[in-house]
């Protein structure tokens, strides 16, 4: 039995708000291929009397909090973060995948989710000659871990850094001592981890000074921006720095920084939005405005862009979990739907996406077809 | 002989707003013997029920009731029309209200101008202008000249030109000649027209502006604009009328739709907007959307016969004098209801894809589709706040202007003398209309006949 008190649960998260219309299970990702159906969980809560049994609800873990269901509920009510709730009281009692407990231990011990030593955190970084944290600089470089460790995302931070020096922007990393957003720790319900994670991450940010801060994942972006207390500090996503140094954009000042190329990228591309860039945030222009101004470059958008973006489905932890049904992917049908367009290149701005997306186009032997990277490993190859 | 209770002209009133909420206030109030001056924006009076097909429940036809209508506004003795025309300053209180109208310029001599049309097809954009499709007649799916007269029925029948489109007020020069000069034997055609202003002097005012259709761009994720396939109840509504651009065929680019989905409260209760922070959030219903989807769904089954009608509801608001009949009805005929809001509309091959989940079920449906009507619901106008500020008129939270007891005193405003009728105060359906600005009329009939001097004014709330 893990019972929770439905009536305060349901109160706190407004659900009795729900007219049931079923818009969030008729646009959510995971609803056509899992049991997960956002309407029906929050009905059967509604329903409950004052103790819902949490057991065997195996399709809460199926979630990837993309937000399609909160940016359209006609009533403001969130079942993703109802859900996230949901998960908080089953990790309370211990009872999570054990995937998820090694990820949540290693993001305590060492400061990331992937099981991976802090102090070989800053190796992708190695002959970049990048700031440290204790050298002022007007902005924070937030790595994030994915993109520390991971062999493929760790191109796509080298990529960043050569741009950014290129342009002329002042930026510094924190190194080692750089931990966690906690982002996948708060969407797997771990609230007095994540907590804590935002507590020494905000001491170690006023330490240093940082006023300005941007970052390689939307996860961590939108984590900072949306979940950490308001404090001052100054919040974006690489791609609306990025999209800020364009030269149109950039301030004409004499030696402001700007974003310049010197050679032509002739290839045709499609840019898939990342749920925590769009769906979360809508930021849909700027990681465009950046591919548009490449020279040679040729977008084309899918079908499914912007607002209405097929989730990948490596967000929620879902990087650390099968769900009810791992037969069917999701980031699989995003790589046809990517084929349909022509593209030779499949665009992202995100390292789960990149990831998920990248082992769909092997799952599907379309390597010889299109090309998976991230913005800044297209932007890098024009300059 | 001036009335001797009057400030020295006979006791008027100002209705703003020709629609059928503005066309009944200033029949009952010229009715009753009184002075009117009706203003409207637009170059004919008729507003959005002129657009309309049929009406629910009775299935008449809309323009057939509201054409005679209209007709008596254009001879009636107290009544002066002044279309194409805007207020655009207003200065005293009850009794004694001092307002300018600016009357545009048509380019066209009203007294000459015959309405035979020959201008419009000699036109060297004849066909060629889409008008705007949220105020436009034929609600932008149709094109026109830059010579036009909004549709046949207009009041007055008398020829505008466009001056966002004519070549000659655009660019200066229309080619050697000016074709529509050339066409009119009338010899009504005339550039030379410019802005005039006209001051008259009304003891009350009738405010009847009516309503903006929702913007279904706001709602991306339903392909508006993007997919052709995809309409508003109201192009529907011109697409099904026998004057509209098909004649009333249903038909989408030359073929006739098979499975077609129309999807409820579009802009109706819902309260997502507020959190786009893109204007208001229309998170009232919207009152007529259930009948008019259950009107058109009917005319889709009627008129293409085997055609598969599917309409996605969240709650069936049939609540008027023979609506659940109609309703009860509409279903027997074979139009299928299914419960849920639907979250999307994707592109698959050439169809479209409705994704919803089917309620009752309990299961996430896709649905293929060749045409889908979204039922956008009713907002205030853009315009809004334009007026208010003219009339010092307070807005309710929806923005819609406020009545001054939502019991008591429903087409009273908050400043005394000044009246509201129809949807410009909130959404309501053709009867509810009516009997509102019958009651705005009646309410402006009390202050006129009781109207003294400045200054001996009572205000009646």
């Amino acid at each position: 039995m893990l019972t929770i008190e439905s009536r305060q649960f349901a109160r706190e998260h407004g659900l009795y708000a729900c007219i049931q219309c079923g818009k969030c299970t008729g646009g959510c990702p995971m609803a056509i291929k899992t049991r997960l159906n956002p309407r029906r969980l929050i009905y059967r809560l509604l329903v409950a009397g004052n103790g819902f049994d949490l057991e065997g609800i195996e399709e809460l873990w199926d979630c990837t909090t993309c937000n399609t269901c909160y940016s359209r509920c006609p009533k403001l009510v969130n079942p993703m973060e109802a859900f996230i709730a949901l998960r908080s009281a089953i990790v309370e009692k211990g009872r999570v995948h054990p995937n998820v407990k090694t990820a949540l231990e290693s993001t305590f011990r060492h400061g990331n989710p992937l099981t991976m030593p802090r102090e070989e955190r800053q190796e992708w970084a190695a002959g970049l000659e990048i700031k440290q944290s204790d050298q002022a600089a007007e902005y924070l470089y937030f790595v994030g871990c994915t993109p520390s460790y991971d062999p493929r995302v760790q191109k796509v931070a080298q990529a960043l850094v050569q741009i950014l020096q290129q342009a002329g922007v002042d930026f510094n990393i924190l190194g080692v001592e750089e931990s966690c957003c906690g982002s996948e720790v708060r969407r797997l319900g771990e609230e007095g981890l994540f907590e804590m994670i935002v507590e020494e991450n905000q001491e170690l940010y006023k330490g240093f000074g940082v006023e300005r801060i941007f970052t390689t994942s939307p996860h961590c972006f939108s984590t900072f921006k949306n979940d950490y207390p308001q404090n001052g500090l100054q919040v974006q996503h690489y791609t609306e720095v990025l999209a800020g140094l364009l030269a149109k954009d950039a301030q004409s000042a004499d030696g402001a920084p700007r974003l310049s190329f010197s050679k032509k990228y002739a290839r045709t591309v499609t840019y898939h939005d990342p749920c925590y860039l769009g769906k979360h945030n809508r930021i849909f222009d700027e990681p465009r405005a950046v591919l548009k101004s490449i020279p040679g470059l040729k977008l084309v958008e899918m079908d499914r862009s912007r607002e209405k973006s097929l989730c990948c489905e490596g967000g929620g932890g879902r990087m650390w979990l099968e769900g009810t049904n791992p037969g069917l992917r999701l980031a699989q049908l995003r790589v046809k739907e990517a084929l349909e367009t022509g593209a030779e290149v499949l665009a992202t701005a995100c390292p789960f996406c990149l990831l998920t997306l990248d082992e769909a186009v092997k799952h599907l032997n379309a390597d010889d077809q299109i090309q998976v990277l991230d913005i800044a490993e297209i932007t890098v190859e024009a300059l | 002989m001036p009335d001797p209770r009057s400030n020295g002209h006979p006791p008027a009133a100002l209705v703003i707003g020709g629609g059928i909420a503005g066309i009944q206030s200033a029949l009952d109030i010229a009715d009753a013997g009184f002075k009117v001056y009706l203003v409207e924006r637009s170059p004919s009076i008729g507003g959005r029920m002129s657009q309309l097909d049929k009406t629910f429940p009775t299935l008449d036809c809309s323009s057939c009731i509201l054409t005679p209508r209209m007709v008596d506004v254009s001879r009636h003795p107290n009544i002066e029309l002044l279309t194409y025309s805007e207020v655009s300053q207003v200065s005293g209180r009850a009794g004694g209200f001092q307002v300018r109208i600016k009357r545009k310029p048509r380019y066209v001599d009203a007294d000459k101008c015959r309405g035979c049309g020959l201008c419009a097809q000699a036109c060297r954009l004849s066909g060629r202008v889409s008008g705007d499709p949220g105020s436009d007649f034929n609600a932008g799916i149709a094109k026109r000249a830059a010579i036009y007269v909004p549709f046949p029925q207009a009041v007055p029948l008398i020829y505008t030109v466009d001056p966002q489109a004519c070549v000659y007020l655009t660019r200066g020069v229309c080619g050697k000649t000016f074709l529509c000069k050339d066409a009119c034997d009338a010899d009504a055609i005339d550039f030379s027209q410019t802005e005039e202003y006209l001051d008259v002097d009304v003891e009350t005012i009738v405010v009847a502006t009516g309503f903006d259709v929702f913007d279904p761009h706001r709602r991306p994720e339903l392909g508006y604009g993007v997919y052709p396939q995809v309409i508003t109840t109201l192009e529907f509504e011109r697409l099904a009328s026998a004057s509209g651009p098909t004649a009333g065929k249903i038909i989408l680019n030359g073929q006739t739709p098979r499975e077609i989905v129309f999807i409820h409260c579009v802009g109706s209760r819902d309260r997502s907007l507020e959190q786009n922070g893109d204007g208001c959030s229309p998170s009232y219903c919207s009152r007529v959307c259930c009948m008019a989807v259950a009107k058109q769904a009917h005319l889709a089954h009627d008129r293409i016969p085997g055609a598969k009608v599917t309409v996605f509801y969240m709650d069936v608001r049939a609540f008027g004098k023979g609506f659940e009949e109609f309703y009860d009805r509409v279903r027997e005929e074979g139009v299928l209801y299914r419960r849920g809001n639907p979250s999307e509309i994707i592109r698959q091959g050439e169809k479209l894809v409705v994704r919803a989940e089917d309620t009752l079920l309990g299961e996430p449906v896709e649905l293929e589709a060749d045409l889908v009507v979204l039922a956008v619901g009713m907002q205030p106008r853009q315009d809004a706040p334009e007026l208010a500020g003219m009339l010092d008129l307070e807005r309710s939270a929806d923005g819609f202007y406020r009545e001054s007891h939502p019991k008591l005193h429903t087409v009273e405003s908050n400043i005394p003398g000044v009246y509201l009728a129809g949807c410009c105060q909130g959404p309501k359906d053709i009867p509810d209309t009516v009997a509102h600005a019958k009651a705005a009329a009646s309410a402006a009939m009390i202050l006129l006949a009781n109207s003294h001097p400045i200054g001996a004014v009572h205000a009646n709330h």
